[in-house]
């Protein structure tokens, strides 16, 4: 079976185009529907969490949470499995009650939203399907629900990619393609804000790159964009914004850039027999040095031409000079490494 | 602008697209009709060759309606998967998330449920009477009979009654599994000899099941010793819409304090 992929370029804009545009007024927790009115450029604080708690028995999964969610660009939200990401999400739509704290969408909480699926479109669990009922199926009573035209479930199926396979029974669809009639259901309502946890999750790289597009495509049009993800490198591809929390607590909330300048500087690798002298050198000249596991040194701040012209007007043998940079991957597991050591030892959720 | 009416149509709307788009709601109703029009008409041929006892009397009414008690069972399950199924597929959390007020998500649910479940039973139970009835040959009765409207009537209400008391025994235990396991022991307990041994039909009469019989002319003649109930045919009604009510309003309360 071939899935056509969507085009952000042209695909969202053009069924966009079509319809009235979703804009968010800033702060009145008022969603408009304006005819003709292009994307808003909106800062506002579309998604507000506060304080957000959740415990299980004696296990904390979520723990006094607090960020916000900005419009017109996707933010990432990143931690270790278990770290209470899809239980924040669940609090997001009011499908589990916070222990303490709450969540404001538009200045509202979810089940005070008329016609939720309007406002806000989630990818939860792409396999929450009836396996006996046809794709166009579970779109239409979804449609239904929210008082959406019908007309429009063949619409977020064409968007999909989905039109050949929509009268089989979900039951048969392959993971791609529950990803996909996932998203088309969160597409259903046209909502402003979008959550989608782990939507990359055993994907391959063409679902993977048509998802990262489709994501960008809706934060381009100003729309806000939350998605969850415990892989790193996706999330920076993706990602403006990060949300990192581990053991349920906010570990970093800062934009992607950001975070690969703090955590990701590349630094010059230098294996040589004469470890304590080649310091030296280094140290003399204004370059910071530091000592890795194996022995090898690790020069932060200098080219390594630079390095390589100090060994050499030192006398110096080197066995290696060579340019590293720090994956993203490794900055992340820095970064929430405590909290994984803490939960194998603990409970999980 | 939404108005509530809207919302609740909507909800509504919703949970008959539900209800028609899976091919259980089809074969159970199915199912149900065949049980009940057949034991039917082959309970009708059986009494049909008996020799009138002047003793005990016949009740021809007995033979249209004995067959709904396996005929109620794919009903029951219809019941249970109309809840369970939510659970068992995983489907409940995006129908909270399209409803997220709980309440109106439930009531949709058993409004989109209730006019299937009576416009069924206003089919079977007649079409059930009137197979019997032919069965019997001269022993039938015809519908002016006295007393066939009323039991009739008791019948479909009875049917209607026992499906939305699945529904909520299956929002109640939040599955299809354990409701079904639960529930089908409870609803042969005491149709099964055992309902018979004086000692445990004290309890077991006022079970579900065993309220709606007397409607159904199904515990012998008034005054019966071994099969007479202490209440008359709508006191067991009003029993059983008692378990309903409580079965529904407890459904309720989980739906309403648990996390999806």
């Amino acid at each position: 079976m071939v899935i056509t992929g969507l085009r952000p370029g042209n695909g969202p804009r053009r069924w966009n185009a079509a319809r009235r545009k979703t804009t968010f007024e800033d702060g009145t927790g008022d969603f408009r529907r304006l005819p003709g009115a292009g994307p808003v450029r909106s800062v506002g604080r579309v998604i507000e969490v506060r304080n957000l708690s959740k415990r299980y028995g004696g296990t904390v999964a979520v723990d006094e949470l607090s960020f916000a969610v900005r419009p017109g660009r996707v933010t990432g939200f990143l931690g270790p499995n278990g770290a209470g990401k899809s239980t924040t999400m669940r609090m997001m739509l009011d499908l589990d009650r916070p222990t303490a704290g709450r969540v404001l969408i538009g200045g509202r909480r979810y089940r005070d939203l008329p016609e939720p699926l309007r406002h806000v479109g989630a990818l939860l669990d792409a396999g929450a399907v009836h396996a006996g009922r046809s794709a166009r199926h579970h779109l239409l009573w979804l449609a239904r629900s929210n008082r959406i035209p019908a007309a429009r479930v063949r619409e977020v199926l064409e968007l999909t990619g989905l039109e050949s396979v929509a009268g089989r029974r979900a039951g048969g669809f392959s993971l791609g393609m529950s990803q996909r009639l996932g998203i088309a259901a969160a597409l259903l309502g046209d909502p402003p804000v979008l959550l989608f946890d782990e939507p990359v999750n055993g994907l391959d790289p063409e679902g993977v790159l048509w998802i990262r597009r489709l994501m960008r495509g809706m934060a381009a049009e100003g729309r806000t964009v939350f998605v969850s993800s415990h892989l790193m490198g996706e999330t920076a591809l993706a990602a403006d914004h990060l949300i990192v929390i581990g053991r349920g607590r906010l570990l970093a909330d800062t934009t992607v850039p950001e975070f690969i300048e703090a955590n990701s500087r590349s630094y010059v690798r230098i294996r040589t027999p004469q470890p304590e002298r080649m310091r030296d050198v280094l140290t003399e000249a204004g370059i910071p040095v530091r000592q890795a596991a194996d022995g090898a040194l690790e020069a932060h701040g200098a080219e390594a031409a630079k390095v390589g012209e100090l060994a050499a007007a030192g006398g110096l043998t080197v066995h290696e000079v060579g340019t590293r940079t720090a994956s993203l991957e490794e900055a992340f597991m820095r970064l929430t490494g405590e909290s994984v050591e803490y939960r194998a030892g603990g409970a999980d959720r | 602008m939404s108005t509530p009416a809207d919302a609740v149509r909507a909800a509504i709307a919703a949970e008959w697209v539900k209800l028609r788009t899976v091919r259980s709601t089809f074969w159970l109703l199915l199912l149900a009709f065949a049980l009940s029009v057949g034991l039917a008409h082959l309970i009708g041929l059986t009494f049909a060759d008996m020799k009138p006892d002047p003793e005990r009397p016949f009740d021809p009414l007995f033979a249209a309606f004995y067959s709904l008690t396996l005929g109620q069972l794919p009903l029951v399950a219809f019941g249970v998967l109309v809840m369970g199924g939510e659970y068992s597929s995983g489907t409940i959390r995006p129908s909270l998330a399209a409803v997220p007020r709980r309440g109106l998500f439930y009531g949709g649910k058993l409004l989109a449920e209730v006019p299937l479940l009576l416009g069924f039973s206003l089919v079977t139970v007649p079409v059930a009477f009137l197979v019997s009835q032919a069965a019997l040959g001269p022993q039938g009765v015809s519908v002016g009979a006295d007393g066939a409207v009323e039991a009739m009537i008791g019948a479909s209400l009875y049917l209607t009654l026992i499906t939305l008391f699945s529904t909520g025994v299956a929002t109640m235990l939040r599955g299809s599994a354990l409701s079904l396991g639960v529930l089908l022991p409870l609803l042969f307990l005491g149709s099964q000899g055992l309902g018979n041994i004086p000692k445990v039909k004290t309890v077991t009469q006022f079970l579900p099941d065993q309220v709606g019989m007397v409607v159904m002319h199904l515990t012998g003649p008034p005054g019966d010793p071994r099969f007479g109930r202490p209440y008359g045919p709508w006191t067991g009604m009003a029993l059983l819409a008692l378990w309903t009510a409580a079965a529904l309003l407890g459904g309720h309360l989980a739906l309403r304090r648990r996390d999806a």
